[in-house]
């Protein structure tokens, strides 16, 4: 990204326009599907089954028409994993000849040489590899099992296929933060780019955040390999939260919930934004009246986010410029005040609230949809349980029934059971002894 | 970011998008896919009167750039040509992207 100013004094800082919300947004991110082959333990969209109520394949077009006369330029399709969907391929040419830019993120389990050939020759399409550990051990562990070589695959395919500076993405997490020189060379190694996320405490994230989310000191490793790294790692503005620390980090540098970015969820529903999918950030549905455009103009939610903010018990924080309060979402779903401190608040008043909080862990907000796989992880079931069965020989009969019509001369002869050595033999009735 | 040169001609990236926007424009470039942000309502009649004017110069004098301001927007221009956003064109050939 770049801010291209001419030097005459400006009167309003381009953050501020932000913070005031665009006509339309700059980018958006799409879930086509919570369908998902996988069931990573941190999902942000409680991904795993198809819902039928997903907009279908003429929604989904009559959508990208709306996008391209608000001129997105570009949205970042998600899921549950899209390539799953039958009509994926051809949302994609029909969003790239209609002017809206795709990227897409996918576990790389249909990136095939074909489609990876598909991919490299189409300008308009970006891929992004999800990968959470530089080594199987500790990215299997959350995304599952051969989830790490199904991406290396991908990786290998897109490679081979000529395709240049797709993404390898990461989500930072406590176990994969000593990895990030790791992460760095397998992007090297494929000619990608590498793309760094937060973690956030959404969707089944909520489940494993204390067991995954960095600690305090592995925050300011990440900090500062971010700032000797600079924009050639990308991190979709997820560590605006980290500037506190001094130097801001490249990116917009504010939480661009409802004011430059939004979800359309596989349904239709419109948040706003990925990391927030319950009712309280819900502005609408595509399939209302208006479609998209009426929603992102008119959400009274939406405005409420464009309205000047409180620091609230922020404001008196002397980096509150530079973090801006941080991350809705991680607030949210950990009970935090929305107008308080970010839950990794680097001045460590997130923390100091969490160990505070009175709410328990039951009572925190729940995502408001759950489209997990029942039986992967496994979870405890509700109701009676398996039935129980026995198998064993039932006493009264020495041999299988005999049919009226059997024709067999042997029919209904048995054989004496008891072999010289008093044990049952085996053998059939054909063959006596 | 040294200014370009108020005497070559310009035009923007057939791959870049423009929207404007109440602030200046947004500029996307689906070849790189990188974003940029003018922030400022003159810069962005710069950049659409490239394709049409005979020289860099004449493109900001027909925004209403002053003598005085030229050098920041050539300088503006710069960082745009750096990220490609907008690319050098033969003098004098503004037909040609029309006509192709």
């Amino acid at each position: 990204m770049t801010i291209v100013e001419a030097a005459r004094p400006q009167p309003m800082r381009l953050v501020d326009h932000f913070e005031l919300g665009l006509d339309a947004p700059i980018c958006l991110t799409w879930e086509l599907t919570y369908a998902c082959n996988l069931s990573c333990i941190h999902c942000l969209s409680s991904s795993g089954r198809r819902d039928p109520r997903e907009l279908t394949t003429e929604e989904c077009k009559s959508v990208i028409d709306e996008l391209q006369r608000m001129q997105v330029f570009y949205v970042n399709i998600g899921g549950g994993e899209p390539t799953v969907r039958s009509d994926f391929w051809e949302l994609v040419d029909y969003a790239t000849s209609h002017d809206v830019g795709v990227k897409f993120s996918t576990n790389g389990v249909k990136i095939t040489p074909e489609v990876a050939r598909m991919l490299a020759a189409n300008d308009y399409v970006d891929v992004q590899i999800s990968l959470d550990g530089a080594t199987p051990e500790v990215n299997d562990h959350i995304r599952g099992p051969r989830s790490y070589e199904t991406a290396l695959r991908a990786m290998q395919n897109l490679s081979d296929a000529g395709m240049t500076n797709f993404k390898l993405s990461v989500v930072c997490t406590h176990q994969n933060i000593p990895q990030l020189d790791d992460f760095k060379a397998i992007a090297d190694r494929y000619g990608a780019q590498l793309r760094l996320t937060r973690l956030r405490p959404s969707g089944r994230g909520a489940d494993v955040w204390d067991e995954l989310h960095p600690t305090k000191d592995q925050q300011r490793e990440l900090y500062d390999w971010l700032v000797a790294h600079g924009e050639g790692v990308l991190t979709g503005d997820s560590f605006f939260h980290l500037s506190a620390y001094g130097q801001a980090l490249p990116g917009l540098g504010l939480c661009g919930a409802g004011r430059v970015v939004c979800l359309i969820d596989p349904v239709g529903d419109v948040y706003a934004c990925p990391f927030a999918i319950h009712d309280q950030f819900l502005a609408g549905n595509v399939r209302m009246p208006g479609g998209f455009a009426e929603v992102w103009k008119s959400s009274e939610l939406f405005a409420r986010l464009r309205s000047p903010q409180s620091g609230g018990a922020c404001s008196s924080c002397q980096f509150y410029d530079t973090c801006k309060g941080g991350c809705m979402a991680a607030k949210f779903f950990t009970g935090l005040p929305l107008d308080g401190p970010d839950p990794e608040c680097v001045q460590g008043y997130g923390e100091e609230l969490l160990k505070n909080r009175t709410d328990r862990v039951e009572s925190l907000p729940k995502a408001s949809t759950d489209h997990s796989h029942l039986t992967s992880p496994p979870r405890p079931r509700s109701g009676m349980g398996p039935v129980r069965l026995t198998l064993r020989r039932r006493e009264d009969f020495d041999a299988p029934p005999v049919s009226a019509c059997a024709e067999d001369p042997l029919a209904g002869f048995a054989p004496s059971r008891e072999g010289a050595d008093g044990r049952i033999q085996g053998g059939t009735a054909a063959d006596p002894r | 970011m040294a200014g370009i040169d108020p005497g070559s001609a310009w035009r923007l990236h057939p791959q870049v998008s423009v929207r404007p926007e109440p602030f200046g424009a947004l500029l996307y470039h689906f070849g790189t896919r990188r974003l940029s942000f003018l922030k400022d309502r003159t810069l962005l009649r710069v950049v659409q009167g490239l394709q049409d004017a005979t020289d860099a110069r004449a493109a900001c004098a027909a925004a209403g750039v002053s003598d005085d301001h030229l050098p920041v927007y050539l300088r503006a221009l710069g960082t745009l040509a750096e990220s490609s956003m907008i690319v050098e064109r033969p003098a004098g050939d503004h037909g040609a992207e029309h006509a192709a």
